[in-house]
């Protein structure tokens, strides 16, 4: 029973990570109707960034974060002005083209940069672990947990209490009509690209404290994202945190009691096995929307 | 869509009919670049050789996939897991059964089809971009398979590949392997080339450029969605069973996701929905990291840290050629061939036109 909650705690802690990066995902496929398969390397930037920043101009974490958020702000707006605006009209399948190349060049900027070696991240959160109940619990998943509730709650004010949120929400539902409102599509994407990065920045950077230390495989969690937004719904943003919670707790829970089984592996296919059942069954997802998408 | 710039429907082109060559001098060209081709590998270096052949492996796999995304519009992630179900197959049949080589290569392509065809079914009956991330589960998937079922794919250690037989002779090395690899490639390319005057050809266009009309026009869309996935599968297949034979040891490190991506970065390179596309994009990105691992090997001397940042440099140039061709050239390098193709024809002084439509 303890090895049960212990996998389902780190499921739901690594699940809300997994949450934040696919909610970034599933505003820019809301948005402009863009799959962005570099999801992943911005995670791994903002890791990256935010550790640099630590170590070199020796700030403290919470400053750092809030750092590296405003510099993924910037990188976001700076991407859709540099890749994403020449592109407009072009087909999609072009821009998620570009995407993929994007991957490539941030991985190879980040591997010119700080190497391939795994960099040791600086012991953020107190060592000692929090009973919780019968269950002991490391202080960084409760703090990894509360930032990602707390950006959570600020996306969710943002959407639906601000302007700029109604006019997101305007030109995902439609870009015609947000156009006739006099709303910029152009900015609203500039703004997804920025969200879509400053999510994913977080993300990585508690994972990189999590883990104590970061490297090139941070970019695999982009590709985790996919099943998440599958399952969730591609188009709905409460969909991305349930589901990636759910798909956090499942791979933690069918690696850890089918691992033994199988011999290794198990967490890293499961989710895309879900993604397979899901298209097969329910493809809209849990809360994305049923209107006729049959071929 | 942008229209592949040898678009069959172009106004101007006299009608309907594509020719499999627009010229007869563009024939006989065709055919003294082949011949010389083929006389080629005697003269070639064995490094060169071993280039040459993973070329024709990459045109045919680059061929299959551009079927499917630059004809049909439907991206797939899986072509690494595709060629890695071709190569496991060849592996098997030649391996165990040992079976000849003909069927063996058929065989490849049709099991990577059928294994295609299991995860597109649900994705392709939907509208939209799902067969990406079907494809990319495909990956997962098929890798973790090959990892773990040890008695046929050797899991993690890998499999041995015998050499291919062909008429009794056995094919050795990539100076014998050549001569199967570059025919299978040509017979495929015509294949593909005429494919696109028939019937199911036409459906797949009229699919990428408006599936809701063509469904209007009677055509099913997600059959032919499912026939074109199966037979980019197969040509996949295939190209897997031509690596297998290549490498003679596969395992599942030799189809990385990044595979998938390279492949995906031929067809953009080439160019979207066309032939002349896939053959270009795969020598390009087949030979860019060559390119790059000579000139950094001379450049080491003066520049020591250059080995180490091999890696690097490699996927930092595959990434910004495919972003600056996408947005310099979105219909790629085989657009511009064309314009500069037609240019010869122009009066002198003309500039060529960018035939992006």
């Amino acid at each position: 029973m303890e090895y049960f909650l212990q996998l389902t705690l780190n499921g739901l802690v690594v699940g809300g990570i997994y949450g934040l990066v696919a909610l970034g995902f599933v505003i820019i496929y809301k948005s402009s109707g863009i799959l962005n398969f570099a999801q992943g390397e911005f995670l791994m930037l903002g890791a990256y960034v935010c550790l640099a920043i630590m170590t070199e101009a020796r700030v403290p974490f919470a400053a750092a974060f809030v750092l590296t958020l405003l510099f993924s702000i910037a990188l976001g707006l700076l991407l859709e002005r540099l890749l994403l605006r020449p592109l407009l009209g072009e087909p999609i399948i072009s821009v998620i083209m570009v995407t993929l190349g994007l991957s490539s060049v941030l991985k190879a900027v980040v591997q010119g940069i700080w190497g391939t070696d795994t960099r040791p991240f600086p012991p953020i959160f107190p060592i000692e672990p929090v009973m919780l109940g019968p269950l002991p619990v490391s202080q960084g998943y409760l703090w990894s947990l509360a930032c990602v509730a707390v950006l959570l709650v600020v996306l969710t004010l943002f959407f639906r209490r601000t302007r700029l949120g109604l006019a997101m929400r305007a030109t995902a539902y439609s870009q015609q009509v947000a156009l006739s409102m006099g709303i910029s599509v152009r900015h609203i994407f500039a703004l997804a690209w920025s969200i879509a990065a400053v999510v994913s920045a977080a993300g990585g950077m508690l994972l990189g404290a999590m883990r104590g230390g970061v490297d090139g495989s941070l970019a695999f969690y982009g590709l985790k994202v996919i099943p998440v937004v599958i399952l969730g719904g591609l188009d709905s943003i409460a969909g991305a945190i349930v589901g990636g919670l759910v798909i956090g707790v499942l791979e933690n829970l069918s690696g850890g009691y089918l691992d033994p089984l199988l011999g290794g592996g198990v967490k890293d296919v499961a989710p895309f096995v879900v993604l397979v059942l899901i298209l097969m069954v329910r493809p809209q997802g849990l809360f994305g929307t049923a209107h006729a998408r049959r071929a | 869509m942008s229209a592949p710039a040898s678009d069959p429907l172009a106004p101007g082109r006299g009608g309907l009919d594509l020719p499999l060559f627009e010229t007869r001098f563009a024939r006989v060209a065709l055919g003294l670049f082949l011949v010389a081709l083929f006389c080629l590998p005697p003269f070639a270096s064995a490094y060169w050789l071993d280039v040459l052949c993973r070329i024709g492996i990459a045109i045919i796999g680059a061929m299959g996939l551009n079927l499917l995304t630059g004809y049909t519009g439907q991206i797939s992630l899986g072509n690494a897991a595709f060629l890695a179900v071709g190569g496991y197959t060849t592996a098997a049949l030649a391996g165990r059964f040992e079976l000849p080589l003909f069927v063996v290569l058929l065989l490849s392509g049709a099991v990577a089809a059928v294994t295609g065809m299991l995860f597109g079914i649900p994705s392709l009956r939907l509208r939209g971009l799902y067969l990406a991330m079907a494809t990319l589960a495909a990956h997962f998937i098929v890798i973790f398979i090959a990892s773990h079922w040890d008695s046929v794919t050797g899991g993690v250690n890998g499999v041995a590949v015998p050499s291919a037989h062909l008429f009794g002779f056995a094919l050795e090395d990539d100076r014998h392997l050549f001569y199967l690899i570059y025919p299978v490639a040509v017979l495929l390319l015509f294949f593909a080339r005429n494919l696109f005057r028939t019937r199911p050809g036409r459906a797949f266009i009229a699919i990428r450029d408006q599936d809701i009309s063509a469904a209007v026009m009677g055509i099913d869309v997600f059959r032919f969605k499912l026939l074109s996935f199966g037979i980019s599968s197969f040509y996949v297949g295939v190209a897997g069973s031509l690596l297998a034979y290549q490498a003679r040891l596969i395992s599942p490190e030799n189809f990385p996701v990044t595979l998938a991506i390279d492949y995906l970065g031929m067809i953009i390179v080439g160019g979207l929905g066309s032939v002349l596309g896939s053959i270009l994009g795969a020598c390009v990105i087949t030979l860019l990291p060559e390119l790059l691992r000579l000139s950094s090997s001379s450049l080491a001397g003066h520049y020591p840290g250059l080995v180490e940042l091999f890696a690097s440099v490699k996927m930092g140039v595959f990434g910004l050629t495919i972003i600056l061709v996408l947005v310099f050239e979105p219909a790629g390098l085989a657009a511009r061939w064309h314009s500069l193709w037609n240019w010869r024809k122009l009066p002198p002084g003309s500039v060529p036109k960018r035939s992006t439509q």
